[in-house]
């Protein structure tokens, strides 16, 4: 079932969680909500599930208006971040519980019910645990379960928040592929809420930035780390290196760097950022044509690639990270000075509205 | 002994001094007296003591006494949890006060409390007067020792459940109605099983204090042999006959059917941590 978000407002207080947000979620698509927090991230999947009141605006389900439908009635799966197991029940009954509450008539057998939630704990591959109580099982285990027992009502849509957020980094990553192989398997529409970019970036068809309860961009994973709309999203997708220079009639101008862009053909020596990703920027030993030069401050020769650690005359640093055999080629060691050339920049004008430095 | 005490070396210093202090504290302030109570009662044979504890009298008091605590205990765990749970999740003008009045019935003298009740319900008073003309009467009745022993109760009831209501993630009753449960069902499945375990524990202490309070319910009760008369009455009547020993066997029989109820809850709380699978 598609979801439709339109112009939906949240104040709590002084505070604007959500500012005007639309946003049009097709059938069948795994969306994430990426932002830091207090971008209202977690408000929108909320108001989505029917748990927040939005201010103004409008929730469609399948082209329905389910704004005022209750919580209850809205058919989606919420799973949260703590998972919300119930202590006192087993496993089996956790995820039993969402048919055993259903009104006499519409209830299932008890065989049924015992039939399906086995169905369930089979395909979260846990079974095997069905009479253990939740206080038995780990940070992951418990998270499948919460996954079978939202599953279970058969819910239109599925909810994410947070939902890999308190697991260990190795968990993060086996759930993750398993998530996305999950929905593979089931097309049903899902949004999940996140922090972390990685995860955003690898799981999802589309991801929706947030910041200060506005959406940012909304992309394929791929489109967004490529090309980002705005100074934000570079920043939160990476590393990322800084450059402060001017761009006129196209053509920017960083200190003695000169590159003609593609893009601010109108712009009149304007003042402009341009951001270089650390694998972006190329070491040399030769001046010509440079963007920056550094003396080299720190070698991090750990895993496939080797960052290197510039510092300018004026104490910024700059982050690079080069091949081991282009590392080896040049022969650095700390304390040498070495010349960046950027292979690809994303420029923005500093006066554009709502442009500005932004500090992560 | 040292070998025993050392199995586990502990990261804590002082545990052997410690735990001198708490055995030997423990004996003192409770395993003391009680062994004191078993003395004194085997001294007077087993006839002295049927003859003590068998009388009619006696054994009516005792009914009496864990009957009443008994309600009372029921009737604080009905309304104990709706006073914790009104507390916890609304808010309202004039919460922080309703919350300290809660401990009041700990802070008050049980003796005052005892004249306060008398004089709120015997046939004359505020509230009696208006009972009696009904048919009922309250002060110098059973009845009138149950309210008194309500009274005592409530705060055991309440400060036990209300820590963990509090505790209850909002998340559990968002997830149960995202599963399309309905109010009561939540408050039936949910709620009430994450609160079982702190009702039975403050039902109990609130039943362990209202089988021995004396001062609130002397007053209300009228004492009536066979009728009002609580056993605690008894063992202060037989003391006041200096029979010492008497006293002490009917002490005896109330702390033996005391520690079976302590055990038997105690057997079912562990049973309900096990299912929560916390241990």
């Amino acid at each position: 079932m598609s979801i439709e978000i339109r112009n939906i407002r949240k104040q709590f207080g002084q505070f604007t969680a959500l500012d005007n947000v639309s946003l049009d979620v097709a059938s069948g698509e795994l969306l994430a909500l990426l932002g830091p927090s207090g971008c209202g991230k977690t408000t929108l999947l909320r108001i989505i599930a029917g748990l927040e009141k939005p201010d103004a605006g409008q929730v469609l389900f399948g082209g329905a208006d389910a704004t005022h439908t209750h919580v209850a009635e809205r058919q989606v799966g919420f799973v949260f971040q703590h998972y919300a197991l119930f202590r006192h029940m087993t496993v089996f009954d956790n995820v039993a519980f969402g048919l055993s509450v259903k009104p006499r008539r519409e209830r299932p057998s008890q065989e049924e019910i015992r039939e399906r939630v086995m169905k369930l704990l089979k395909m979260v591959q846990l079974d095997w645990l069905a009479d253990a109580y939740p206080g038995q099982l780990s940070g992951g285990q418990r998270q499948r379960i919460a996954l079978a027992r939202s599953l279970a009502v058969e819910p239109k849509v599925l909810l994410l928040d947070e939902p890999f957020g308190a697991l260990d980094a190795k968990v993060r990553k086996d759930l993750r592929r398993w998530l996305r192989d999950l929905h593979n398997d089931m097309h049903i529409t899902s949004v999940f809420v996140t922090h972390d970019q990685e995860e955003a970036l690898e799981v999802s068809d589309r991801v929706v930035v947030m910041d200060h309860g506005h959406i940012e961009q909304v992309g394929r994973p791929d489109d967004i780390y490529e090309h980002p709309a705005t100074p934000f999203v570079t920043q939160f997708l990476g590393d990322v290196n800084l450059f402060h220079g001017r761009v006129d009639a196209g053509q920017l101008t960083i200190g003695s760097y000169e590159q003609a862009l593609g893009q601010h053909q109108d712009a009149d020596g304007d003042a402009a950022v341009a951001y270089v990703r650390p694998h972006d920027l190329d070491l040399t030993l030769q001046a010509d044509g440079a963007l920056a030069q550094g003396r080299v401050e720190h070698i991090h020769a750990v895993g496939p690639v080797v960052r290197v650690e510039l510092r300018q005359a004026d104490g910024q640093t700059i982050e690079a990270a080069v091949s081991k055999e282009r590392f080896r080629g040049l022969g650095i060691v700390p304390g040498d000075t070495v010349y960046v050339t950027p292979r690809k920049l994303a420029v923005f004008l500093k006066d554009a509205p709502g442009q500005q430095d932004y500090v992560i | 002994m040292s070998n025993i005490l050392n199995l586990r070396h502990s990261v804590l210093p002082g545990f052997r001094l410690s735990f001198g202090i708490t055995l030997f504290w423990l004996a003192l302030i409770v395993l003391l007296p009680f062994a004191a109570l078993v003395y004194s009662t085997v001294g007077m044979g087993w006839d002295g003591f049927a003859a003590a504890v068998g009388s009619p009298r006696v054994m009516a008091s005792i009914r009496l006494s864990f009957a009443t605590a008994g309600l009372s205990a029921l009737i604080n765990l009905v309304f104990g949890f709706l006073v914790a749970w009104v507390l916890v999740r609304y808010p309202f003008p004039g919460k922080r006060l309703v919350d300290a009045l809660v401990d009041l019935p700990f802070a008050l003298p049980t003796a005052v409390a005892g004249i306060a009740l008398t004089t709120l319900y015997a046939p004359n008073g505020w509230i009696g007067q208006f009972l009696s003309p009904l048919g009922i009467k309250v002060a110098f009745t059973p009845l009138g020792i149950i309210v008194a022993l309500t009274f005592i109760g409530l705060p055991f009831v309440v400060r036990t459940v209300q820590p963990v209501l509090e505790d209850l993630e909002k998340e559990l009753e968002e997830a149960a109605t995202c599963l399309g449960a309905s109010r009561w069902d939540i408050f039936r499945r949910v709620i009430f099983p994450a609160t079982l375990p702190s009702l039975i524990t403050g039902g109990t202490m609130a039943f362990a204090r209202a089988t021995g309070e004396y001062g609130s319910v002397i007053f209300i009760a009228g004492n009536i042999p066979m009728v009002s008369e609580i056993a605690p009455l008894i063992i202060v009547s037989k003391l006041d006959q200096f029979d010492q020993q008497g006293a002490t066997a009917v002490a005896l029989v109330m702390l033996g059917i005391s520690f079976v109820f302590l055990l038997v809850i105690n057997l079912i709380q562990w049973w309900a941590a096990r299912r929560h699978g916390a241990r």
